[in-house]
C-alpha cells in the first residue's frame, strides 16, 4: 500500500468519524459530500474508473442536493 | 437568492456539462461511463439550472410532462431492446444471437450501445425530477 492510498484512507475513517459527531446537519453534509469524493478518487485508485464517475455524480452531486433541500424544509440543528 | 455572477456561470457551465454527459453516454461502450452516469451528469445540469436561476425556469425547460415522457420512453425503450432478443429465440438482452450481417461482436456492441441512451434518457429525467418534486413549495 503506497503513501497516498495510507493517507486517503485515513482521510476517509476521519471524514466518516466527523459525518456520524457532527451536530450541524449542514456541516454533516458538506463533510459527507468531501467524503465521496475522496472516495471517487479512492476508487480510481484501485482502476474502477466506472464507479469514480458513479460516485463522484450520484455521491457528491445529486445526494449532497437532495440533503440540502431536505434540510432547508425541515431545521437545521440537531436536537440536544 | 441569486446574484448575476452565479447566473452567468450557470448559464456558460448548462451547455457543457449536457454535452459532457451526451459525451459520457455515447461514449458507454469503449470508454468509462455509460448510460446512467451520463444521465445523471445531463439530470445534474438541470438541477444548476434550478439552483442558479429559480425552480420555475427549470420547469419551463424541462416541464413534469416532458419528464414523465422521458422516464416512461426510456424504461420502455430498454425493455423493447431486450425483448428484440426474445424475439430472435435468445434469452432477454442475449444481443449476440440476433441475426444482422455482421459480427455479433459488432451486434453486441451496437446493441450495448442502445440500451445505454435508453437508460440514459430514463436516468436524465429521474434525476432532474427528483431534485424538483422536493424542492417544489407546495407539495412534497
Amino acid at each position: 500500500m503506497g503513501i497516498l492510498e495510507f493517507i486517503l484512507m485515513s482521510f476517509l475513517v476521519i471524514l466518516a468519524i466527523a459525518v456520524v459527531f457532527a451536530r450541524d446537519l449542514l456541516a454533516a453534509t458538506i463533510v459527507f459530500l468531501v467524503y465521496s469524493l475522496i472516495m471517487a478518487i479512492v476508487f480510481t485508485q484501485l482502476k474502477a474508473p466506472d464507479v469514480a464517475l458513479t460516485e463522484a455524480a450520484v455521491g457528491a452531486g445529486i445526494t449532497t442536493l437532495l440533503f440540502i433541500i431536505t434540510i432547508a424544509k425541515t431545521t437545521r440543528r440537531e436536537e440536544e | 437568492m441569486t446574484t448575476v455572477v452565479i447566473q452567468t456561470i450557470g448559464r456558460i457551465l448548462v451547455p457543457f456539462i449536457q454535452l459532457f454527459g451526451l459525451y459520457v453516454i455515447i461514449h458507454g461502450p469503449v470508454s468509462p461511463g455509460g448510460g446512467f452516469q451520463g444521465g445523471v451528469i445531463v439530470g445534474a445540469s438541470m438541477i444548476l439550472l434550478a439552483l442558479s436561476y429559480d425552480l420555475s425556469s427549470a420547469e419551463a425547460r424541462a416541464s413534469h410532462k416532458v419528464r414523465i415522457a422521458m422516464d416512461s420512453t426510456g424504461a420502455l425503450l430498454f425493455a423493447g431492446i431486450g425483448l428484440v432478443a426474445l424475439l430472435a429465440g435468445g434469452f432477454f438482452l442475449e444481443y449476440g444471437i440476433i441475426p444482422l450481417p455482421m459480427a455479433p461482436a459488432e451486434v453486441r456492441g451496437i446493441f450495448i450501445l442502445l440500451v445505454g441512451v435508453a437508460i440514459g434518457i430514463h436516468i436524465m429525467a429521474l434525476a432532474a425530477s427528483l431534485f424538483l418534486h422536493l424542492a417544489e413549495e407546495h407539495e412534497i
